[in-house]
């Protein structure tokens, strides 16, 4: 039982994770119907600022929460001006282009980003230090689970909740679902689709990075490649719960991510990959919209 | 209010709209007529800026207009409830309207302008927190063209009120913008096939044809008109 609930919560973590990321998919699709796959790039560039930031404040002498919550805070203002900026430079020029043409920018714009962090950095891998051991948590929490963990779930929670909310109440979050659903419908109301599509990137570049920091520092190490990985796995989950669908996305990653840490457990850490994918093959035959998306509307 | 000069809009190679001039005044009701796939759409979507221009100039209160972004039309003043009535199928009713008072910041007036239109249509009102994917046909589109109000427009555009619905609801759907025009002094540029109906409604009118305008007037002459009685009223 001790094992099974080990691989739960690995696996939840894991998930939460992929989830941050896949929101991000999710949400570009639901407006721009496109693959942006240079967000897991973003993601990277997240976890490789928050670790220049936190080694330099290391170096001054900080320790503690306050290197985690600067080094993130940071990381989010950085990746979201990087995920601001791909929009601008490799889609927004292609918005009236076939529907191709973007998503080949996209491919281009993610080798690009590898290959720039490559050369700024290194290519091999870089130790991350462990920002989440330093943030104390009640013996109540810490009895039953890993802090790093915890910490992982319950941001991820918080910030997933917090999307949710602003896409439900806010001005911004429902000119963003009337965007989603009708982009000309929205210009015809005076919305400005550009900047609706500009804080798309933003939000989902700042989840991305968050997702980075966090995984980085349970994991340990980073380099300019995770973000292929994770891009492509936090992908399969945003397809996996219905790709467009933002509930969907969630759940996708957490599916996702205890389908894995099952797999790894109970058969061998060989095939983690295989059941991701097999999953993601089920899933496209039998239910091709995914677990809550909505088969697609023929538009009149 | 609106007046387009020689207006051609081009898609690719084909041009929609071959140089076309008309003009609204304040408080009317023109009605723009024609065949499908006569251009009236294309005039519609030209003015509220979604569809560029390539030559001729549009005055909207004698500004220029033809070159600004369709968001600054909508705050210059001109709303549109589009063909196909285009409500967003999953947000609510309410948020259906709030929507069309994006540009707006004055909370009260949104309000009142609201139980302005839940009074028009208390149908709506019923249904507010439903889903806009979920309303009839007629539904929708008294929802389409209460969110084009709440904008607050000096200058409503509307592009087939009556497609799709059954004649009773048609009617109620034109006896609203009478109401809205009779009550709210709202100038109305409508764009109809069903003719006869649009032309009873309106102060003026115009005829289009592959992409010209061919005849304008009176409405009521319009509607005695022999070629008009033979092209679009069957008679």
């Amino acid at each position: 039982m001790n094992y099974f609930w080990d691989l739960f919560l690995g696996g939840i973590t894991r998930g939460s994770i992929y989830a941050l990321i896949a929101l991000g998919y999710t949400m570009v699709y639901g407006i721009l119907e496109l693959i942006n796959f240079a967000h897991g790039e973003i993601y990277m560039i997240g976890a490789f600022t928050a670790l220049i930031v936190a080694s330099v404040l290391t170096m001054h002498g900080l320790t503690g929460v306050a290197v985690l919550i600067l080094a993130t805070i940071v990381a989010v203002f950085y990746a979201a001006a990087y995920g601001f900026s791909v929009e601008k430079i490799a889609y927004k020029p292609l918005r009236q282009a076939p529907r191709l043409s973007p998503l080949i920018s996209a491919i281009g714009m993610s080798i690009f980003l590898q290959n720039y962090v490559l050369l700024a950095q290194t290519s091999d891998f870089l130790p991350f230090p462990n920002l989440l051991q330093d943030v104390l948590l009640p013996e109540a929490i810490s009895g039953w689970i890993a802090p790093s963990e915890f910490i992982i779930i319950f941001t991820a929670a918080v910030l997933m909740i917090g999307l949710t909310l602003i896409l439900k109440f806010t001005k911004m979050g429902k000119a963003m679902r009337a965007v989603a659903q009708d982009r000309e419908m929205a210009m015809l109301l005076g919305i400005n689709v550009n900047r609706i599509i500009s804080r798309t990137f933003i939000i989902g570049s700042a989840l991305a990075a968050i997702g980075g920091v966090l995984i980085a520092s349970h994991v340990g190490r980073i380099n300019f490649y995770i973000g292929f990985g994770a891009g492509i796995k936090a992908f399969t989950a945003a397809v996996l719960g219905g790709i467009g669908s933002i509930p969907g996305a969630m759940l996708g990653g957490l599916v996702l991510g205890l389908t894995e840490s099952f797999a790894t457990g109970y058969i061998s850490s060989d095939y983690e990959n295989v059941f991701a994918f097999a999953l993601l093959i089920l899933i496209l035959i039998f239910k091709p919209e995914g677990i809550l998306g909505r088969s697609s509307q023929q538009k009149v | 209010m609106l007046k387009l000069i020689d207006v051609e809009t081009c898609y690719g190679n084909i041009r929609a709209l071959k140089g076309i001039s008309l003009n609204v005044a304040e408080g009317e009701i023109v009605s723009l007529i024609g065949a499908n796939g006569a251009g009236k759409t294309t005039t519609l979507m030209t003015i509220s800026g979604l569809v560029p221009i390539s030559s001729g100039q549009i005055f909207f209160n004698n500004k220029r207009i033809e070159k600004t972004d369709p968001d600054k039309i909508v705050a210059a003043g001109i709303s549109q409830a589009p063909e196909g009535r285009r409500i967003f199928p999953g947000l609510s009713v309410l948020e259906n309207l709030e929507m069309g008072a994006f540009l707006r910041a004055d909370q009260r007036e949104i309000r009142k302008d609201m139980d302005y239109i839940f009074d028009l249509f208390p149908l709506l009102n019923k249904r507010r927190h439903q889903a806009g994917g979920t309303l009839s046909g007629g539904e929708q589109q008294m929802l389409a063209i209460s969110r084009a109000l709440m904008a607050r427009p000096k200058l409503l555009l509307l592009d087939e009120p009556s497609l799709g619905l059954s004649p009773l609801m048609t009617n109620q759907i034109f006896e609203m913008i009478k109401k809205i025009n009779s009550e709210q002094h709202m100038t109305i540029f409508l764009v109809e096939q069903n003719a006869y109906l649009a032309l009873k409604l309106s102060h003026r009118g115009y005829v289009m044809e592959n992409g010209f305008i061919t005849l304008e007037g009176q409405a009521a002459a319009l509607l005695t008109d022999n070629n008009v009685k033979k092209a679009y009223l069957g008679i």
